[in-house]
């Protein structure tokens, strides 16, 4: 099953839903509203923890040697945005790309499990778009909020898939495409720490708890985003998550006419 | 006025101190039990680290060379995650070999009003009030890469008891006191922090908008005040309150 949180047109309440095949989602009361017709929020929430230079090529691709311990950073709420929504450019920027993740999303609290177990402790799966902007890098702290934190960046969703919908995840096909055109393409087998790894690491020296979110990382294929652009991140059998630029200017024009 | 938070039959409430130092529920009651206190707000925590000179000069020829070739050009932030979050008087597990673990005793700016884009004059107006945070860390030899395992053990955040209203603290002039086993053992103030509490919310809030209940950790100073099982640690602040903590060996923490 494919579980989402949505609001409807011009109401604060968030419902939890569930996911039709045709994308439209059905209420806890029956009610059945269509995927243009409801706004896709983050589909769950706890603490996100993202992954760096976890897919051997994209290292290459940085120039960077894979880590030889998880590269681990943490994101808030304040940078969650859901299904079709928009992200914004800062202006002046040189290069700001997409990445295309898996995103497992946690079920039980979670505390020195080990790789044997660790699948228990899933929930489900997830897509996001952990975009970066390169401009901001600083040697500190390394990729740092400003470059990875910043509102609307880090677009996810549109649902979560229940875990034993997914035969493998370590072999589940991740695409991105800019405007129609397939920009990039890897594979979770290609993961340097896998889910269980990943799993047992964290639960070792910190309690995971229901909710929590692990984006997985990105393989290669980066490339900068502009205004105006649509980008769709996929993750086989898991779910397509539409996204769109805009500019500072354009955010701000959406943000005076919609309360 | 004081508020902290506490948990009742399995909910998150409210109280308020009495003259004579028992609680007042949020409902009016009197709490007879001995309060279980959480941290005074479950908002996002962000940390800025690098912010006191007692570390700034530390690493100051450091930061000429790699990693890092030159000094940080914006705030430092790190995120202090939910299961760090703990409450007053609660014990807080110091984990078997993860090597040396330190006290940060500090402030907590709690955000009050949804902000974005903020300059620094109008920053104190979204701040709702302010709190005690211990930023327990190990020790960290490198600050090129996230502090994730350091800084984000469960309970390395306990905040509390209090968080008292905006007005009657001056964020500019702030001092925090960290007790040991009762001694006084180290010093933060405000006016050792490279950027001020308004120039932080203004920088924070120019790339993520800060919401009600989140709360800014403005500075910890240089790791000195090591703890070990058994020690117990206290940080207080004049007109906010007194938050303590016992730590315990990892194995016989419940």
């Amino acid at each position: 099953m494919k579980h989402a949180r949505i609001r409807l047109p011009g109401q604060a309440d968030i419902h939890p839903v569930l996911v039709q095949a045709d994308h439209s989602v059905q209420l806890a009361d029956g009610r059945r509203f269509a995927e243009d017709a409801v706004e896709w929020l983050p589909p769950a929430e706890g603490t996100v923890f993202a992954l760096g230079l976890n897919y051997a090529d994209h290292a290459a691709e940085l120039a960077f040697k894979a880590p030889t311990e998880p590269l681990v950073f943490l994101k808030s709420p304040a940078t969650l945005t859901g299904h079709r929504q928009v992200s914004v450019r800062p202006d002046n920027l040189l290069y700001m790309h997409y990445e295309c993740e898996l995103v497992v999303i946690i079920g039980k609290t979670a505390k020195n499990v080990k790789r044997a177990q660790a699948m228990d402790y899933v929930a489900g799966y997830s897509v996001c778009n952990d975009y970066a902007v390169r401009d901001y890098l600083e040697n500190y702290y390394r990729p740092n909020l400003r470059v990875k934190n910043r509102d609307t960046l880090t677009p996810i969703g549109p649902w979560w898939v229940d875990r034993d919908d997914v035969a493998d995840p370590a072999a589940l096909a991740l695409r991105t495409w800019v405007n129609g055109e397939l920009r990039q393409q890897g594979n979770t087998r290609d993961m340097v720490f896998d889910i269980p790894y990943l799993i047992e690491y964290l639960s070792s020296f910190m309690t995971l708890s229901p909710g929590d979110m692990i984006a997985t990382g990105t393989p290669e294929g980066l490339a900068d985003v502009v205004p105006g652009d649509e980008v769709v991140v996929e993750v086989e059998g898991v779910g397509r998550l539409v996204n769109h630029i805009v500019s500072e200017t354009q955010y701000a024009a959406l943000h005076t006419t919609a309360v | 006025m004081k508020q902290g938070r506490i948990v009742l039959d399995q909910q998150a409430r409210h109280v308020t101190p009495l003259a004579d130092g028992k609680l007042l529920l949020d409902n009016g009651n009197p709490l007879a039990d001995q309060p279980q206190w959480l941290a005074p707000t479950s908002g996002t925590v962000y940390g800025v680290a690098l912010n006191h000179r007692s570390l700034l000069d530390k690493l100051a020829a450091d930061f000429q060379q790699p990693p890092y070739q030159k000094a940080p050009a914006t705030p430092v932030l790190f995120i202090k995650p939910r299961n760090t979050h703990a409450g007053h008087a609660s014990n807080i597990a110091l984990p078997a070999q993860a090597g040396k673990v330190f006290a940060g005793g500090t402030l907590g700016v709690v955000i009050g009003k949804t902000a974005s884009k903020l300059a620094e004059e109008q920053a104190l107006d979204v701040v709702a009030g302010y709190t005690v945070v211990n930023e327990i860390s190990l020790e960290e030899s490198s600050f090129y890469r996230p502090a994730v395992k350091a800084k984000c053990r469960d309970g390395f955040c306990p905040m509390g008891p209090w968080q008292v209203d905006a007005a009657s603290i001056d964020p500019l002039n702030v001092e925090i006191r960290s007790y040991l086993n009762g001694q006084l053992a180290e010093t933060n103030h405000s006016r050792d922090w490279l950027r001020s509490v308004p120039q932080l919310i203004a920088a924070l809030s120019q790339f993520m908008t800060l919401q009600p209940g989140d709360v800014i950790i403005p500075a910890t100073p240089l790791r000195q005040l090591e703890i070990r099982p058994g020690d117990s640690v206290a940080v207080e602040i004049d007109g906010i309150g007194r938050l303590e903590n016992r730590f315990i060996a990892e194995e016989s923490a419940q």
